[in-house]
């Protein structure tokens, strides 16, 4: 038996090294992945509290997320692709006009 | 007390640890991109001892699998080389640590205060008898309850592959036609 807090304290550790990396990291696709880091961090959550009320609809839920993060990346990987494209850049210090 | 569960939440626990502080500390995004794969590798052992065998097997599959090899692919398409690190300010220095070790012992705190309490224990017998998280017991409910949800979802799928396709499609150059 481990404690419901642990598997909290897991959660909160992952979601917040996916902030740390969004705000540090410098490169597109790393802060792209820490938005992935964040993503299963609340995931672990979600399954830990349906496993705490007995409840199915956590999974559910997970699975969503998961379709959503599935969507995002497709396109955010292809909006990377884009910016390459004009920028020949992947710092996103040189990324500061919308303007391509 | 240790219980084989115990050991398995924090060998899986270590491993997640380890790569998301390794996704953070590696300059270079394909050594990134490796340890998060790790991580939800050792997200998926946490999901089976919750009992989320579904939700395990799918998160090898679309996240480890579909969703990493993307990343992989584009990382090595573009080439991506090591980042140039720019140095971030000094009040963000003095102030974010500590508060960030502020914010992270009082939430710890917080959570570990009741941990004690069997209350709040999770593992062993998940009720609901031994379909707690297989695909029949997923799917009924995601058939049922969940019916509009996943309908707007595969909508949401559609949308996301025509934009992703006329994302990433090359332009075509002004002379041959379009604006």
């Amino acid at each position: 038996m481990v404690p419901l807090s642990y598997y909290l304290l897991l959660s909160g550790f992952l979601f917040a090294c996916g902030v740390a990396g969004f705000l540090i990291r410098r490169n597109i696709i790393t802060i792209f992945m820490s938005i992935e880091l964040m993503l299963n961090g609340v995931n672990l959550s979600f399954v830990a509290f349906a496993a705490r009320w007995h409840s199915l609809s956590g999974h559910v839920f997970v699975f969503f997320v998961m379709l959503v993060a599935a969507a995002e990346a497709a396109v955010g990987l292809a909006i990377i692709i884009a910016v390459y494209r004009t920028r020949e850049t992947l710092n996103v210090d040189r990324m500061n006009l919308l303007k391509l | 007390m240790l219980s084989v569960h115990l050991i398995l939440f924090l060998l899986f626990g270590a491993v997640c640890v380890a790569g998301a502080v390794n996704l953070l500390m590696q300059r270079h995004p394909i050594n990134s991109a490796l340890s998060l794969i790790a991580v939800m590798a050792a997200l998926a052992g946490e999901y089976l001892l919750l009992g989320a065998e579904f939700v395990a097997a799918v998160q090898v599959i679309v996240y480890a699998g579909a969703i990493m090899v993307l990343f992989v692919f584009v990382i090595m398409l573009l080439n991506a080389g090591e980042e140039e690190r720019s140095a971030g300010s000094r009040v963000a220095w003095l102030l974010g640590i500590p508060g960030l070790l502020t914010g992270s012992l009082l939430v710890a705190w917080v959570l570990l205060r009741h941990a004690g309490t069997d209350t709040l224990a999770v593992g062993g017998n998940y009720g609901a008898g031994a379909n707690y998280g297989s695909p029949p017991a997923i799917g009924q409910l995601l058939f049922h309850e969940f019916l509009l949800p996943f309908e707007i979802t595969s909508i949401l799928i559609l949308i996301a592959v025509l934009g992703a396709v006329a994302l990433a499609t090359k332009p075509e150059t002004p002379a041959e036609g379009g604006n």
